[in-house]
């Protein structure tokens, strides 16, 4: 077993605390970057800023050329308009849930300037304004008159959400996706034997898969993998009489393997792949409920003349809210999947009929 | 009458193929194809590539495609009492789901119900449909999260008609099978190559045609699939209709054919005296919007089939429509395309 250390959290605490809207995504990049520095890998950017990593000794002959896919960006907000005295009309980047915005923190632009998305305080509310969702035109970002110089149309926001563990439980934002960020980063330093592993933190997922096809060119694979994290929706029917059967997934019940999403159906062969790692390492794992949403594999499987491709995620609540909550137990699972998955992957084991 | 065609549709709309579940249904035909032309391949999203003509040529290669997937459903849960809940594989409508039975690729076969009173007049939302299999818990359910099932029902052929499930595409791969069979004949006279693909994953947003399109770098490309119809009571506007002739595609929601491709087919079926209708689609496209943006663009084109009641347990189609089809690929093929030798 991989076990996930203090210096493994920590860097998921620094990933999910750095700011990296899409299409902003450097500063997750550079941690990323450092995290690698002492490795014998080739790092290099793509003209889109995807950062690409492949190991410097030459792979085994044969070994399959895998694609595992992280994406760097987050959900978030673009500033559009000045109104003056510090108060910005702002646009959502990606899908964020809008009802879950108001009166939250967040930090603009890359001074790091913090600011508040404003509300009405309840007690001085009239009418409709005590129960409607506030629609987001009518919503500003705060950053107080003094710090306007600092701040302009065009920065992007996150909210201003710092990360915490407490046990097993990990607290933080933009888990979606630097939870995949850091288990890639685990998986460079320590590839599986017997493939040649191209990892590619990938930039724009959260906008429409931009970055992940681009990637997917460049590295042309054999086969690929996208770790993500999805949601976790496992939540009681609240009148306790019917069953929630839309969960999409469990926290605690381990790593989610996609037999097919809003995006891709995956290979049959990856799925039996990482099941049959799970059972012969004892993993706990998942299958996502088939339905919406879409991962990096939705864009690279059909990039080149096809490449196999499947999608493993770590179940989180909350995902595109100012804070998400995933468990330490699910994480290390899927570290464990991911890695003993892709060790000694055959080419002949996704030549066979799909 | 009993032709290749009549007898190939029959087994080929017995075999289940969700979009990602093409495996047997791609053996079948690569078994009955076996010989015919140059060896197949399978690619690595599961598309069958048969190529027919001379190789050793610098011959331009006519890429022609029908897609083997159908419209289906997979499960996403099983509840306390063994009632499975299910999203769609493709385009679906819960009106024609609900009452409809189904079949598992493992064979479990279940009928589609909904939540709450079955008096409403309103069609349910997806989500409060569910497939009973006839167990009464979780436990006994052969069913597991992501398996996939088909449509069931029985194949009719009423003479001048068929009506049958999964038509869209079989109906397609039927006529390039006949076609296959037909021309390896004169393979070596053939003025330019063909390349079928009986393709992967259409019904999800054509997913499979693209990458082998990319792979094979046709010089034209040709879909091969069926087309709604305007010629039922109080249906939608449209020109096409069943019996009509086979309808060449100028128009749909994703592709604006090319009119040198549409003029060869409406002139070839004008010369050979075959009955045609021009097709404008409003809803829907074809692989063939997928090939006309490959690499750095492709001709393209398609002639469909008039098909009724598209993505239902019973779709129609004519056999004349079918036959025309048929006909028209069969000499348009057999002489040089002028588009590709000008």
């Amino acid at each position: 077993m991989i076990g996930i250390g203090a210096s493994q959290i920590d860097l998921l605490a620094r990933l999910s605390n750095a700011a990296g809207v899409s299409g902003d995504e450097s500063a997750v990049r550079e941690i990323v970057l450092a995290e690698l520095g002492s490795s014998p890998v080739k790092c290099r950017v793509d003209a889109l800023g995807n950062l690409l990593v492949t190991q410097e000794r030459d792979p085994e002959k044969g070994a399959p050329r895998v694609l595992v896919a992280a994406h760097l960006d987050e959900v978030g907000f673009m500033l559009t308009h000045h109104q003056g005295d510090g108060l910005f009309r702002f646009a959502r980047v990606g899908g964020v849930d809008k009802k879950s915005i108001l009166g939250k923190r967040v930090i603009v632009g890359r001074e790091k300037i913090p600011g508040i998305i404003g509300c009405q305080p309840v007690h001085l509310a009239v009418g409709e304004e005590k129960t409607k969702t506030i629609p987001l035109e009518k919503l500003r970002i705060d950053v107080g008159a003094e710090a306007t110089a600092r701040v302009k149309v065009g920065d992007r926001a996150v909210f201003g959400t710092e990360f915490k563990q407490q046990g097993d439980i990990l607290l933080g934002k933009a888990f979606d996706d630097r939870m995949g960020a850091a288990t890639l980063v685990g998986l460079v330093k320590n590839p599986p034997p017997g493939i040649e592993l191209l990892a590619a933190f990938t930039v724009q997922e959260e906008i429409g898969l931009r970055g992940a096809g681009v990637a997917a060119r460049n590295l042309d694979p054999d086969l690929a993998v996208a770790l993500d994290c999805t949601p976790a929706r496992d939540f009681p029917s609240f009148d306790e009489q019917t069953e929630n059967t839309r969960y999409n997934t469990r926290l605690g019940r381990g790593p989610a393997i996609y037999v097919a999403d809003g995006g891709t159906i995956s290979d049959p062969r990856l799925v039996g792949q990482l099941i049959a790692a799970a059972e012969a390492e004892n993993l706990p794992y998942q299958i996502r409920q088939p339905g919406g949403g879409r991962t990096d594999a939705a864009a690279i499987h059909q990039q080149l003349g096809g490449i196999p491709s499947v999608s493993l995620s770590v179940p989180a609540r909350y995902l595109h809210t100012p804070v998400s909550l995933a468990l330490l137990s699910d994480w290390e699972a899927a570290v464990n999947l991911i890695h003993s998955g892709l060790a000694n992957l055959q080419l002949e084991d996704i030549k066979t009929d799909r | 009458m009993e032709t290749y065609l009549r007898s190939i549709l029959q087994e080929l709309v017995r075999i289940p193929a969700p979009p990602g579940g093409e495996q047997e249904l791609r053996n079948f035909v690569q078994g009955e194809l076996e010989g015919m032309g140059d060896p197949m391949a399978v690619d690595p999203l599961g598309n069958l590539i048969l190529p027919l003509g001379k190789v050793e040529e610098d011959l331009p290669a006519i890429l022609l495609s029908a897609h083997l997937d159908e419209v289906g459903i997979i499960a996403t849960h099983i509840d306390d009492r063994g009632f499975i809940r299910f999203t769609n594989l493709g385009s679906l409508n819960p009106g024609y789901l609900l009452g409809s039975r189904v079949r598992f690729l493992t064979g479990t076969e279940g009928v589609i119900s909904a939540e709450g009173s079955r008096k409403s007049k309103r069609v349910p939302d997806m989500s409060k449909l569910y497939i009973d299999v006839g167990v009464s818990s979780r436990e006994d359910c052969p069913v597991r999260v992501g398996d996939q099932a088909v449509f069931q029902g029985p194949y009719r052929d009423a003479g001048k008609r068929v009506i049958s499930r999964a038509l869209d595409d079989r109906i397609g791969v039927g006529i390039l099978m006949d076609l296959v069979r037909k021309m390896s004949k004169n393979r070596a006279d053939l003025p330019h190559r063909l390349i079928f693909v009986f393709s992967v994953q259409e019904e999800v947003r054509r997913r499979g045609i693209g990458p082998a399109a990319y792979q094979l770098k046709p010089d034209l490309g040709l879909a091969v699939d069926v087309t709604s119809t305007g010629d039922t009571p109080g249906g939608k506007k449209m020109e096409v209709g069943l019996g009509g002739g086979p309808a060449v595609k100028i128009r749909d929601q994703g592709m604006l054919a090319d009119p040198r491709v549409v003029s060869w087919m409406i002139e070839g079926a004008q010369a050979l005296q075959i009955p045609y209708q021009r097709e404008i689609l409003e809803g829907g496209t074809t692989e063939a919007a997928n090939m006309q943006v490959s690499r750095s663009g492709v001709p393209a084109g398609c002639l469909s089939i008039p098909c009724r009641y598209v993505h239902s347990p019973s779709e129609m189609v004519d056999w004349n429509d079918v036959e025309g089809a048929l006909k028209l690929l069969e000499n348009l093929l057999a002489r040089p395309v002028p588009l590709l030798n000008s």
